[in-house]
């Protein structure tokens, strides 16, 4: 038997978070390095993995299942493919950043930091099992059971609202799940009718369900997805938590946990009820466009800056949900890059916005003005993320963007006409808040802002980084992603639109099989 | 049935064929073609992320990255004199970029005759500039940043004429806008710039939605967005797309090139340093439509209709930036205005097809040299005049600038269009075409002609002619060498670089006929007749200008002047419109979606939760906390099953 | 066997401790009218259970049984306890468990 690296890579953060509680309180700093510890050993561990899918190198991850509740047919079944990959990688990532960014936002004025550290490691593992999982009741359960300690991060660590804006989290996000399990539910049933009950992925994608039963189930499963990705009309929890969330938590649940919802859009919904999908697309993407422009024209009207980065957000994972649907495979790859590359751009924003908040004390955009005169660093690094947070090429989220935009045009030409106005809003909220925050002469209360630390630049640079090697190499991971977004598109069958014009004589032979219309 | 993308791209792309040339891999010295934009970039690195330290060797390093470049151009353009005449198209394929859902996109270069033209303007006018920033930003403690951004600037347009796939020329296209925008907003601390900054790059995005629509459509068509697929492909597609295609890459050119209906932003951009307005608002980004348009020759060639449309643009933009400059006293204004109208002729010509698309890069070269000359004068101006930018506050700086004035009058003639300055040769060439295709092209470029002559000759009196206005105490000083050389440099190529480019490269139409296509036309009359009425024209203009400025004292105040007057000192309500039609409705939208979210869509969550809250403390009434009253509900519930049940039972 | 007057005596004496919960302020009172009901239920059962000649309805009487001594044991140290700290046995002055 070979070493059991996915559970091994949700072991740790899982250990982490038990050794971070721990500590004796009052020992903030050794919680903290326990914390950081234990989110670098799953970085380190989630790089192995991703060595053998994005390079070929064979260090033996494998597919793992063990029986956990046999008469169920709920089994602890951790897989990994190119979706999931790109997802644990920004996950294992994003997690030491967030903690370093944390470092001192989570200090004893308010609480013991312990916690704070101890639950966002219990996210951590508890995201990388969504993501790894392959049992429906695996993936059920952790879904739900992540709000748990979001809730109390957001509840004990946040703003002045914090209480309300964890609980609407919590409410909001626990209707949704309520549903899906009614949903799950069914799903089960009709494979306890097919024959052998079970809640593994693989059995129930090879299920034959009808059509009107799929309907059902997939709507179940959407409105879960839609609450946690957040999908407008359903989204109005995210600016509430993103404002009254420290900053870096913020970060990790817009950037990170959400993702969860794409994820399971697509890794989920699609597969298990592909004549639904198919069915609600038009819907969907209808939906997913109405986000997009909402979603930054509400971002251009905010006052707060995390609350119009969160309105930021919803406008990205529009872009993320009209990929995915527009059921083309450069869309739905696209949709699957920019799952990583918003989380990574909007984890730059938000920790940036942290720096700032935690210099000057505010989150109004009016308290600031001129900033990059005492701390042109600062500026310098917000002025990266708010480029990269509109999809300047070469930066990473530029590809994701234009794959989602461009694929769609080939299904739904209106929609991605519709889309293509983002591209300009974007530009319009990321470099009038830069305008409004950084240029100008200098507001009084920022003459003596502090330039970037060493901390902070340490937080950044990763970030930044990565943000350039995607954007001018992303060949590697679009490659484990196309491959494993092409299954998930011939399961729902939509006809490829091949190019329109007839090809040149010579090449003919070669292009025969997709270019009939 | 999703790889074919993939397999079309490999089978075509090493035999891909433009305007009847050949694109050959890049051996010996063109496989170092990279080179080009490596040394800008490694500046631009070694500058912004040098920080402090490189804060005393900033200009040179920047200058140096910059003229190295223009070296290597200068050595492939020799190497490529020596290749035949249809075999000067090299590519060069650095890595694979993505392949995603079968569309795969190379990062590859293309050099041939249309981007090596470029290269040598972007380069050498580039340099150029470079040395004279050094002079002129000589007390800005930002210096090295600036350098930063220009050597950002020069890599991104080369990466954007060097591209072979118009997603790769996407990157250089944004890239830069985004110099363009640090460049415009250089001097952050003043809200003017800021703003300016912002808006140039807003109206920009307006055009990449053309662009990002354009590569779609392409995807959509053609299944790749490589030149050598797209352009082999071409005549394969329908028309429709063709013009779609045409249209979107059009309203991209139109935002990058400040053409109408998104001119607004050039005039503003402005307040960047000037240098910047001479090499990115004056020589070379602003012509990266015109060389958008002309690149995709291939797809204009078979869309008339969207020729047709570059052609109405160009002509609107030609009159629209030549009456804008007549009307402005800030000198920069004044050049921006006239720098837009002369894209409009570039444009034009772009417009009219084959027998266009090699003057439109003509008049881009020649432009190049001698608006760059001259905004680069302007500067000079500024420099010796505390920053002044208002000509009504100059006059008379002949005498305490000579070299300046030497040079900027070089420019002068050029771009009138008097023989056998530079602007001559292109200008006229782009005059005949339109007379070829169509009388009122014709009339058009004929007239903008003549307005160019007048605000031309109206910018030169009032600057250099006629009474001192200036108060300093001290006089105006000339500018150091550093600054001049550069001028005089320019200068030089504003007289001969129109007949230079003619000799250098074997008449122009002959270099870029492998790439663009030529095509004769018949002239609706003699040539002589036109080259006689054309400079009648100009010389009209000229006089009509001396008349109103040279021979009466310039007002230091701003006279009312009539409507016509008022409406282009405005920008011929360019930002009025923007702001009524689009900023202010916008903003009210804005204003009222916070409201509908915060009382519409969070009311409805907020108010089911309220809803709930309420009824649920209603209900808590019943709990009294009386245990007889609770046993007295549980008597009354038995009794109510037992009833029931006796009810259910009975029939 | 007829089981008709043991039920109607079931009946009355439940009758009798269904007022008595109902009627009485006294908590000592309710608590003995609660046991009265109890051993209503308990005579029903073991009245039937006679009746079909099987020993489950005296089984559930003895769990009864049990059950109500469990209950008055932390029945009536609440009651005292209330009793001590209120001095008054009243179940209407002890309504404060409401919101």
């Amino acid at each position: 038997m070979t070493f059991p690296w996915l559970t091994t890579l949700i072991a740790l953060p899982a250990l982490g978070a038990v050794l971070t509680a721990l500590v004796p309180s009052g020992r903030g700093v050794l919680a903290k390095q326990v914390a950081l510890t234990g989110a670098l050993a799953t970085l380190a561990v989630g790089a192995v993995i991703s060595l053998q899918y994005l390079f070929d190198l064979d260090v033996g991850v494998e597919a793992e299942r063990y029986e956990w509740i046999p008469q169920f047919g709920a089994s602890w079944a951790l897989d990994v493919n190119g979706i999931s990959l790109a997802l644990i990688g920004l996950t294992v990532v994003a997690t030491p950043i967030v903690a370093l960014a944390m470092w001192r936002e989570a200090e004893p004025d308010k609480r013991d930091p312990k916690t704070f550290f101890a639950l966002l490691l219990a996210v951590e593992a508890l995201t990388l099992t969504a993501f790894a999982s392959r049992d429906l009741l695996l993936f059920y359960l952790v879904f739900e059971a992540m709000l748990i300690p979001l809730y109390f991060m957001i509840g004990m660590y946040g703003g002045p609202q914090r209480r309300y804006a964890a609980v609407k989290f919590l409410l909001y996000n626990l209707a949704g799940g309520l549903i899906m399990l009614a949903a799950v539910i069914g799903v089960y049933v009709l494979s306890v009718d097919a024959g052998s009950g079970t809640f593994f992925v693989p059995d129930l994608v090879a299920l034959d369900i009808a059509e009107d039963t799929q309907r059902w189930l997939f709507l179940g499963f959407m409105i879960a997805f839609a609450i946690k990705a957040p999908l407008w009309p359903f989204h109005t929890w995210l600016p509430d938590a993103a404002a009254e969330a420290t900053p870096a938590n913020a970060a990790f649940l817009s950037g990170v946990v959400d993702k969860v919802g794409t994820f399971g859009m697509i890794a989920l919904a699609l597969p298990l009820f592909p004549d639904a999908a198919r069915d609600f697309a038009p819907v969907i993407v209808t939906l997913a466009v109405v986000s997009i422009v909402y979603g930054a024209l509400l971002a251009i009207g905010q006052t707060d800056m995390k609350r119009l980065i969160g309105y930021t957000s919803i406008s990205h994972f529009g872009f993320i949900v009209l990929g995915i649907f527009a059921l083309t495979g450069e869309s739905a790859s696209g949709a699957t890059l920019y799952m990583v590359n918003h989380g990574l751009s909007t984890i730059a924003l938000f920790v940036v916005v942290g720096f700032m908040i935690a210099r000057r004390g505010s989150r109004l955009v009016g308290d600031y003005g001129g900033v990059q005169k005492p701390a042109p660093k600062l500026a310098g690094v917000f002025l990266f993320a708010a480029l990269s947070g509109l999809a300047l090429p070469p930066l990473s989220t530029f590809l994701s963007e234009f794959l989602v935009i461009s694929g769609t045009f080939l299904q739904y030409r209106e929609a991605a006409i519709v889309a293509t106005l983002g591209i300009v809003l974007a530009a319009l909220y990321m470099l009038w808040l830069y305008q409004r925050t950084m240029t100008g002469p200098v507001q009084a209360g920022n003459e003596d802002t502090p330039d970037l630390r060493r901390r902070e630049v340490a937080v950044v640079t990763p970030l930044i980084a990565l943000i350039l090697v995607i954007g001018f190499f992303p060949k590697p991971l679009v490659d484990v992603i196309d491959e494993a977004v092409e299954p998930t598109l011939t399961e729902v069958d939509v006809d490829q639109p091949g190019p329109l014009a007839p090809v040149a004589d010579e090449t003919a032979e070669h292009s025969n099989e997709g270019t009939e219309q | 049935m999703i790889s074919t993308y993939s397999t079309l791209a490999t089978a075509v792309s090493t035999q891909a064929e433009h305007g009847g040339q050949v694109a050959v891999e890049a051996t010996g010295i063109y496989s170092w073609t990279w080179l080009l934009i490596a040394f800008p970039l490694l500046g631009a690195a070694v500058l912004l992320l040098g920080g402090r330290r490189t804060d005393r060797i900033g200009h040179l390093v920047g200058t140096v990255a910059s003229s190295l470049s223009f070296v290597m151009g200068v050595v492939l353009f020799v190497a490529m004199l020596g290749e035949g005449d249809a075999e000067r198209a090299f590519t060069l394929d650095l890595w694979e970029w993505f392949n995603a859902g079968g569309y795969q996109v190379e990062v590859s270069l293309l050099l041939d005759q249309l981007s090596m033209a470029f290269v040598l303007l972007i380069t050498g006018v580039g340099s150029l500039i470079h040395v004279y920033s050094i002079g002129y930003m000589e007390h800005d403690e930002r210096r090295r940043r600036f350098f930063g951004y220009l050597n950002l600037f020069v890599a991104a347009m080369l990466l954007l004429v060097l591209a072979a796939d118009y997603l790769i020329l996407f990157i250089g296209w944004e890239g830069v806008g985004l110099a363009s925008y640090l460049l415009i907003g250089f001097w952050q601390h003043k809200p003017s710039a800021a703003v300016a900054a912002k808006k140039a790059f807003v109206v920009n995005r307006v055009g990449d939605m053309g662009m990002v629509l354009a590569v779609a459509s392409m995807l959509a068509v053609f299944g790749s967005s490589s030149y050598s697929l797209v352009f082999a492909n071409a005549e394969n597609a329908s028309t429709g797309w063709l013009t779609a295609i045409g249209l979107f890459l059009l309203l991209a050119a139109c935002g990058k090139s400040a053409q109408f209906p998104l001119q607004s932003w050039l005039l503003d951009a402005m307040e960047g340093p000037t240098p910047v307005s001479a090499l990115i608002h004056a020589a070379t980004m602003v012509t990266a439509g015109v060389y958008l348009v002309v690149r995709s020759a291939a797809i204009y060639d078979l869309a008339p209709d969207a020729r047709t449309a570059v052609v109405i643009v160009g002509a609107i933009t030609l009159l629209m930036g030549a009456i804008i400059g007549c009307a402005k006293d800030d000198i920069k204004k004044a050049l921006a205005g006239s720098t837009m109208s002369q894209i409009g002729y570039m444009m034009l010509a772009a417009g009219l097809g084959p027998a266009g698309y090699a003057f439109a890069i003509f008049h881009l070269l020649t432009h190049g040299f001698f608006k760059a000359n001259m905004f680069l004068g302007a500067g000079s101006v500024m420099h010796g005049m505390n920053d002044e930018v208002d000509m009504r506050k100059f006059g008379g700086l002949r005498v305490a600038m000579p070299v300046t004035f030497a040079t900027f009058a070089m420019g002068y003639l050029a771009i009138i269009g008097i023989p056998p300055f530079a602007g001559y040769f292109s200008k006229d060439r782009i005059i005949e075409a339109a007379f070829a295709e169509n009388w009122v092209y014709g009339i058009c470029a004929l007239l903008g002609a003549g307005i160019t002559a007048f605000y031309m000759t109206r910018v030169m009196l009032m600057t250099f002619f006629g009474a001192r206005r200036w108060k300093q105490s001290e006089p105006p000083h000339e500018s150091p060498s550093v600054m001049t050389v550069p001028l005089v440099v320019l200068a030089v190529l504003s007289v001969v670089g129109g007949a230079g480019l003619l000799y250098l490269t074997g008449d122009i139409v002959q270099w870029l006929a492998p790439v663009t296509g030529e095509a004769h036309h018949d002239l609706p009359m003699p040539l002589a007749l036109l080259v006689t009425l054309t400079l009648l024209t100009v010389l009209a203009g000229v006089a009509v200008a001396w008349g109103m400025y040279g021979r009466k004292a310039i007002r230091e105040d701003v006279p009312a002047g009539n409507p016509l007057t008022v409406a282009a000192r405005r920008d011929l309500y360019g930002d009025a419109f923007n702001e009524a039609v689009l900023m202010r409705p916008g903003q009210y939208l804005t204003r009222s979606l916070v409201y509908v979210e915060n009382r519409g869509v969070d009311g409805a969550v907020v108010g089911t939760a309220t809803a709930v809250g309420g009824l649920s403390s209603r209900l808590r009434r019943w709990q009294t906390g009386f245990v007889r009253s609770y046993a007295l509900t549980m008597f009354a519930g038995v009794g109510f099953v037992v009833v029931a049940m006796l009810l259910v039972r009975l029939p | 066997m007829s089981p008709t007057p043991y039920l109607v005596l079931s009946v009355i004496l439940f009758t009798i401790g269904g007022a008595g919960v109902l009627l009485r302020r006294n908590a000592l009172v309710a608590f003995m009218s609660v046991e009265l009901m109890l051993n209503a239920a308990n005579l029903a059962f073991v009245a039937f259970a006679r009746m079909h000649g099987n020993l489950d309805g005296q089984i559930v009487a003895f769990f009864v049984m049990v059950v109500a001594a469990a209950e008055v044991v932390v029945g009536l140290a609440i009651i005292v306890t209330i009793f001590r700290t209120r001095r008054s046995a009243s179940v209407d002055d002890a309504s404060l468990l409401k919101l």
